[in-house]
């Protein structure tokens, strides 16, 4: 009922924005946006304190949260359902967008001076769909979500982009198209081969897991064909190295509020989805790739970085640099074991906060100066003292400043993939490359920062720089406070996301 | 009574000619609107609720009239839904559309008499009645396409459309005799008896027997029989390799009737097809008696490329209308599949044959919603081309929203039921193991998205190039264009019922 409650709310409520006058549409998404923001904190309030130890929401259907069932359509032999229902994965990770869109949403108020009723009316149909994504158990309605993103993010891109916004948005939708298109069709093809009646993901996790005599198709097992179309599938959401093209266009181009969710919570759609299925539904499959799959994660890591090094554009240095770090998460999945998995999706909570704010503290420094690039300006700290000051805690975060969540996630991941028994003995080695990426982040970052905002204040595009408004800063201070308390206090998320990890490690025989 | 559907439509076209000759020179839309909207919505009344009431169900056969040449079956009943549905919508656009032109009542006459032939062939039981049928959709539907008789293109679309029209129905009318000639009966079942038997068959009394002293069905003409009638039906169809008509008349022609020809018209051929190839030529059958045609590599092999030419030639249109026009051949493709992913034994007819009957009806909201915006867009003088659509969505926000909605449920994305129709008719395809159908569709599927929402960048995103002003808004055709754009969109949560509808009157044939 209460995820049901979300949903309806949001939706009703993104009507009513798309009918509202531009003036008051802004303040009446921000006032909508909160309701289902306030509504996820109080559920993440009740599983905290009363689901605690609860399982797998694919694993063990009885222990899921909230969960709901209707029938809804039978076709052929498929019976496909509304299901919904949220676990220690998915919860936070619901928490996280329903918190970041309100956030989003105040931050478009400056920005955002045109159109605003649609724009506003589409933020809040992409939360809606986002809230569907982490809460379907049935692979249908699931899809239905996950398509349900595209739409708006390409108009938001589309229409209110930068210069070249038309190329980064049609190239943003066709990737991720072609690349849902491949990871359904490498899913129903096992579907179909494993009898399935039931579309719901705990009912194909039972069925994948126990699937046997599969075809081969080329030598090459339908099991392990259907993984790695999926992961190609997913893994350009993620996105990693080599399919991440679409990512600096449409990061760069895409306002700031959109940047934001794009950053902070459509990059996990995709390795949310990767936990679900790749590392879920077809664990085995997963554990034999492991070393592969783990090589993609450090390559990603690494270049990503020294992409994000080479770059002049300060979106550009957070927008590559997002690559980097979702290679992480890569890493600690593959890694199989309490700490790796857990911290990848603790991972995920962490850095959707601090990419969210990096990306708005550059949005309110280019609505004041007009420019992100690094020479055209430097010495903003004297100007907008708040701003700056969050700009650089947030920035220490990204490079894993102990106490704040980077640095719980990161340390999480390479406790766990450091021994990981599924890379064998690559482990130490795929580790130690990974976990040189954190320095050449922190080569980037205070470079750009050092150039950026200290010493004597010029500015190449003549703009008056004067502090940023309250509800500009408000946003960034809330997040900041979200960081430092998921860094002090990681066991906030992590202790549920390791209670809904490990009958994960247990399937398959590890831990 | 069980023909009220096909009656209703039949009746107002009368009571519209009986308004003309009292008033000949009547420009009062309303009325006439009114009398042939009143008319189609009374179809569509009476095939929900003899669907609802189970008409049909009750005697497996169906309700069966004039001697069995006619059944009115649950296949006929969805079908007949089908059409007063798109009936309805284009009438409703035609208010506005028409309105300041000569010959309305005509106009309105000759859509309800082709949408009476469209009823009559969903229940044709016959070869003899289903050409009769297939005839009275397609007279009236070449006047319609030439009904702008000023406007040269609109004329030269309707004389292509007659001249390829009639040299098809002479090919059908050719198939026919030869598969009379073949098994000796015209009813449906009495050929299928013929081929299982082997022998040809005559009717006495209504009962189908053996004509006296046995003589053997000729396989080889029997074959060249079906391979004429799938001519016929791939004409029907806007199908490959008879799809040629179809972007000259679609574009050509007024856009209400455009959308009525690409929804309802290609609904009353699949339906003839369906009911033909299912009944009357058991795959099973005919590919035991030997000899005779496989049609359902023929229609594998149609299905692939009409998908194909249809969506390739879409991708690389200049005009939105003519775009429009060649993903409906594409489409066309994809209901093809509900007579090609069947195995050879016939097993996997019904489920394929309900999916291509869902995606069909889903289509017929859609692609007429589609279509009906273009009419909309002549109708405020917006150009042809992609580029004159840019910045529509400011303008007419409401309108564009509905067109996208018609546009991505097109495409297959779950934003309407066009997303659950075509994952239907994948399901059939996997069912049997037909690959190539489904990567056919998979990959097309994906192109068509390109085509598409480049209407969609162009009506949101793109800035407007000319000046251009709208004055109006009129209501018929906003009526049509945002009721069809809420029902595609409820289809989605609401597919349920008519998959469950097709599927029950798929395995009742």
């Amino acid at each position: 009922m209460w995820v049901a409650a979300l949903l309806l709310v949001t939706l009703l409520g993104t009507g009513l924005v798309f009918l509202s006058p531009d003036r008051y549409a802004g303040k009446l998404a921000a006032a909508i946006s909160a309701v289902p923001a306030l509504g996820s904190i109080y559920m993440y309030w009740v599983y905290l304190t009363q689901y605690g130890g609860t399982g797998n929401a694919l694993l063990s259907p009885a222990d899921i949260a909230f969960g709901q069932q209707l029938p809804w359509i039978t076709l052929g032999e498929l019976e496909v359902s509304y299901y919904v229902g949220l676990d220690g994965i998915s919860m936070p990770l619901l928490a996280l967008t329903t918190v970041l869109t309100t956030l989003a949403i105040v931050s478009a108020w400056t920005p955002i001076d045109e159109r605003q009723s649609q724009f506003y009316g589409l933020m809040l149909f992409m939360e809606v769909s986002l809230i569907g994504v982490f809460s379907a158990l049935d692979f249908f309605l699931w899809f239905v979500f996950w398509e349900g993103v595209l739409i708006p993010m390409y108009l938001l891109i589309g229409i209110w982009g930068g210069p070249r916004r038309k190329y980064a948005a049609i190239k943003f939708f066709v990737y991720t198209n072609v690349a849902s298109l491949i990871m359904f069709a490498g899913l129903f093809a096992l579907v179909f081969s494993t009898d399935l009646t039931s579309l719901s993901l705990p009912a194909m996790a039972e069925a994948f897991r126990t699937a046997s005599g599969l075809p081969t198709i080329a030598g090459m097992n339908l099991m392990t064909i259907s993984f790695i179309m999926m992961f190609f599938g997913f893994a350009v959401k993620v996105p990693v190295f080599p399919l991440h093209t679409w990512l600096p266009d449409a990061h760069v181009e895409a306002p700031t509020p959109v940047s934001v969710m794009l950053a902070g919570v459509l990059l996990k759609m995709g390795t949310y989805a990767l936990l679900r299925f790749n590392f879920t539904m077809l664990a085995d499959t997963a554990r034999q790739l492991a070393v592969p799959l783990a090589i993609i994660g450090v390559v990603s890591v690494i270049y990503g970085a020294m992409l994000a090094l080479a770059q002049r554009d300060l979106k550009r240095i957070v927008a590559y640099s997002s690559i980097s770090s979702m290679g992480y998460v890569i890493l600690g999945l593959v890694a199989f074991t309490p700490y790796g998995m857990g911290g990848a999706t603790f991972q995920m909570i962490a850095h959707g906060l601090i990419s969210g704010l990096m990306f708005m503290c550059v949005g309110v420094i280019y609505n004041t100066t007009h420019t992100r690039m690094v020479g055209d300006m430097s010495g903003l700290a004297d100007r907008m003292p708040w701003t700056v000051g969050i700009f650089v805690a947030a920035a220490f975060g990204y490079m894993g400043l102990p106490l704040m969540a980077g640095f719980a996630g990161e340390y999480f991941i390479f406790q766990g993939s450091f021994n990981a028994p599924t890379l064998g003995g690559a482990a130490p080695v795929l580790t130690s490359l990974a976990m040189f990426g954190i320095v050449i982040v922190a080569g980037y970052l205070l470079w750009a920062m050092q150039r950026t905002l200290f010493g004597a204040f010029s500015l190449e595009t003549d703009y008056e720089v004067s502090p940023a408004a309250f509800h500009d800063v408000a946003p960034l201070a809330v997040l900041l406070l979200l960081v430092i308390a998921l860094g002090v206090a990681p066991d906030l998320s992590f202790a549920m996301i390791q209670d809904s990890i490990s009958p994960v490690l247990e399937i398959g025989g590890g831990a | 009574m069980a023909l009220a559907p096909a009656l209703s439509l039949g009746l107002a076209s009368l009571v519209l000619l009986l308004a003309d000759s009292i008033d000949p020179d009547s420009t009062n839309t309303g009325l006439l609107a009114g009398i042939s909207g009143i008319g189609s919505l009374l179809s569509f009344g009476f095939a929900g609720w003899f669907i609802t009431a189970g008409t049909g169900i009750a005697d497996s056969t169906g309700v069966a009239l004039f001697n069995n040449q006619l059944v009115v079956d649950q296949m006929a009943l969805f079908f007949m839904a089908i059409v007063g549905s798109v009936t309805t919508l284009v009438v409703l656009a035609s208010y506005d559309y028409i309105a300041g032109h000569d010959y309305q009542a005509e106009f309105f006459s000759l859509v309800l008499l082709s949408a009476t032939g469209m009823s009559l062939l969903s229940a044709a039981n016959s070869l003899a009645t289903a050409f009769i049928a297939l005839e009275l959709v397609s007279l009236p539907s070449y006047a319609l396409v030439a009904f702008l008789k000023h406007n040269k293109g609109s004329v030269e679309a309707g004389l292509k459309y007659f001249l390829i029209g009639a040299v098809s129905s002479a090919i059908l009318a050719y198939g026919i005799s030869l598969v009379y000639a073949a098994t000796g009966v015209l009813r449906f079942d009495g050929v299928a008896t013929a081929i299982s038997s082997g022998t040809v068959q005559t009717i006495v009394d209504g009962s189908i027997q053996a004509q006296s002293g046995d003589p053997a069905v000729p396989m080889a003409i029997l074959g060249v029989g079906i391979l004429m009638i799938i001519g016929g039906v791939a004409f029907k169809t806007a199908s490959v390799p008879f799809h040629f008509w179809a972007p000259e008349a679609y574009e050509g022609a007024p856009a209400p009737i455009s959308a009525f020809l690409s929804s309802a018209s290609k609904a009353a051929g699949f339906v003839l097809a369906f009911r033909v190839f299912a009944v009357a030529f058991p795959i099973g059958d005919l590919l035991a008696a030997g000899g005779a045609i496989n049609w359902v590599m023929a229609f594998q092999i149609l299905a692939i490329a009409t998908m194909f030419v249809g969506n390739f030639a879409a991708a690389t249109q200049e005009t939105v209308k003519r775009m429009l026009a060649y993903s409906s051949v594409g489409h066309a493709g994809y209901v093809l599949i509900g007579l090609a992913a069947v195995s050879g034994s016939g097993e996997g007819l019904s489920l394929s044959m309900s999916a291509g009957m869902s995606h069909l009806l889903v289509y017929g909201f859609m692609n007429t919603g589609a279509f009906l915006f273009i009419a909309l867009a002549e109708y405020w003088g917006v150009g042809r081309r992609f580029e004159d659509y840019n910045g529509l969505g400011k303008e007419a926000p409401v309108a564009c929203a509905a067109m996208t909605v018609f546009l991505f449920s097109l495409a297959g994305l779950p934003i309407g039921g066009g997303f659950f129709s075509k994952f239907y008719l994948f399901q059939a395809t996997l069912n049997v193991s037909a690959w190539s159908l489904a990567a056919a569709l998979i990959i097309n599927s994906a192109l068509s998205l390109f085509y598409y929402s480049r209407v969609v960048k162009a009506m949101w995103i793109e800035e407007p190039t000319g000046s251009r002003t709208i004055e109006s808004y009129p209501m018929g055709l906003y009526t049509a264009v945002v009721g069809a754009a809420i029902v595609t969109v409820l289809l989605l949560p609401g597919f349920n019922r008519v998959s469950e509808i097709a599927f029950q009157a798929a395995q009742l044939l």
